[in-house]
């Protein structure tokens, strides 16, 4: 199988190697990726929607109909491992079944938690909120906070983690951002234009004018994205280190 | 883009793809493949990707290696091949 | 010739990309699969990320774009912003991906025993 395998990507390779003679230069900026399109954004953006992260406006507004379905991707990927793995009965034991531990924490891993976690989630809120002037925005932002309730998880057991933060929650925040994302794209439909078009949102919030009302959207939007993110990798986590019946972890 | 900088990480790319392939123990690959998430942040940073390679920092280290070992130390640890 | 030896770092992610498309199908152990798997999704995104690299160009966030000092944005001193957002996408996608491959690797340790190809398919015959 394995001289198969060689073979077949050594011939794939050689094809694609023919193929990349044909490449423009490393780093030419007048590439035919950089020269058509990317102008209009990179000189427009900031008359149009008042967000100088130029990656997050394009990603939260000129392409926000791709970034809802990829949230709504994540939560059935979520969804999904809940239905393979939480099936309860004899089907879950282990073939190594581990003896209970006790459940008294060693000093250090407890010290340097309680001293991370707050910081953690801290950093994470702010590369939520900031995601306009600074790299960052909803999904690094929901991927640091699932993490730093996954480190609450290993360090101590997943009854802790269950104590602070009910599964219900848990998987209730998952749908929820899905529909904070579609309440705020669906508002515009009501007031006359179209589906996450954010400049009609101007007409109910308070004093602003239509460009701002696009960055402000933004800014509901990433939170919507970052409920549904950390809810997904925190409920993965717990499905995969207990194979399914939450109650014992690593 | 320094190209000497550049080109060392490739190489480290390389490597560490063929070693987490190569160990037998499923536990030390996949902690070789936190590694290579590093480099690929890094060769992100060289190239002006910032977004992406904040995003790879965090879901490589904090997110894909615990995935991994938690779902090892399930099953045989030990690989055979 | 000439050309395949100066554009080398699109030749580099090409050697990942058939390493990661090796393990898919050359390796035996379920979990190697998927490490195959990841670095085959590393080399494409890296590959698609290198489009959008422009020589002397820095991060696409703007700078010094309003008020009275303001100069005009050209485009040649950004990087391309929309190759960002696609790959930004393509990785949070993969590890949800990751995490739905893991699990399946679980319910199959659970029902065969082990998560070598060649003993579950000896068991499922």
């Amino acid at each position: 199988m394995k001289t198969f395998a060689l073979l077949t990507c050594l011939a794939a390779g050689a094809v694609l190697l023919l193929a990349e003679s044909d490449f423009p230069d490393w780093g030419d900026p007048s590439s035919p990726a950089s020269t058509h399109l990317s102008p209009h954004y990179i000189t427009q953006t900031y008359a149009e929607t008042h967000v100088p992260n130029l990656v997050t406006a394009v990603l939260a507004d000129y392409r926000g109909y791709d970034t809802m379905f990829e949230t709504a991707v994540i939560f059935c990927a979520g969804l999904a491992i809940l239905l393979v793995l939480r099936r309860g009965g004899a089907s879950n034991t282990s073939a190594h079944a581990r003896p209970p531990r006790e459940h008294s924490a060693d000093l250090i891993i407890a010290t340097g938690c309680r001293l991370l976690i707050p910081f953690m989630q801290v950093f994470a809120l702010y590369v939520v909120a900031h995601g306009h002037y600074s790299p960052g925005g909803g999904f690094q932002g929901g991927v640091i906070l699932g993490a730093s309730l996954i480190l609450l998880a290993m360090a101590f057991d997943i009854k802790t983690v269950l104590s602070k933060v009910r599964l219900k929650t848990v998987s209730a925040l998952g749908g929820i951002g899905v529909l904070i994302y579609a309440g705020i794209g669906l508002i515009p439909l009501l007031l006359g234009g179209n589906f996450l078009d954010y400049s009609y949102l101007s007409a109910i919030l308070p004093a602003t004018d239509p460009i701002m009302a696009r960055s402000h959207a933004m800014l509901g939007i990433e939170i919507g994205v970052a409920f549904t993110v950390t809810a997904v990798m925190l409920s993965i986590y717990l499905d995969l280190a207990s194979k399914g019946n939450i109650d014992e972890g690593l | 883009m320094i190209w000497a900088f550049e080109l060392t990480l490739l190489v480290f790319l390389v490597v560490c793809a063929l070693a987490a392939l190569q160990v037998k123990d499923l536990i030390g690959s996949s902690i070789i493949l936190g590694a290579f998430s590093f480099m690929l942040c890094l060769l992100w940073l060289g190239m002006g990707a910032v977004d992406v390679a904040f995003t790879e920092a965090a879901v490589g280290a904090g997110v894909s290696t615990v995935f991994f070992i938690a779902t090892i130390l399930h099953i045989n640890r030990r690989s055979q091949d | 010739m000439v050309e395949v030896v100066e554009k080398f770092s699109f030749g580099i992610y090409l050697v990942l990309l058939l390493i990661g498309l090796w393990a898919m199908i050359g390796k035996r152990n379920l979990v190697k699969k998927v490490i195959g798997m990841t670095i085959f999704q590393a080399a494409i995104i890296l590959f698609f990320v290198s489009i959008g690299a422009k020589d002397e160009a820095t991060i696409p966030i703007l700078r010094n774009y309003y008020g009275p000092d303001a100069t005009p944005i050209n485009p040649a001193d950004y990087a391309n912003p929309l190759v960002h957002v696609l790959m930004l996408t393509a990785i949070v996608v993969g590890v949800s991906t990751l995490g739905v491959a893991l699990s399946l690797i679980q319910k199959v340790h659970g029902k065969y025993g082990t998560v070598e190809e060649n003993e579950i398919l000896e068991k499922s015959t």
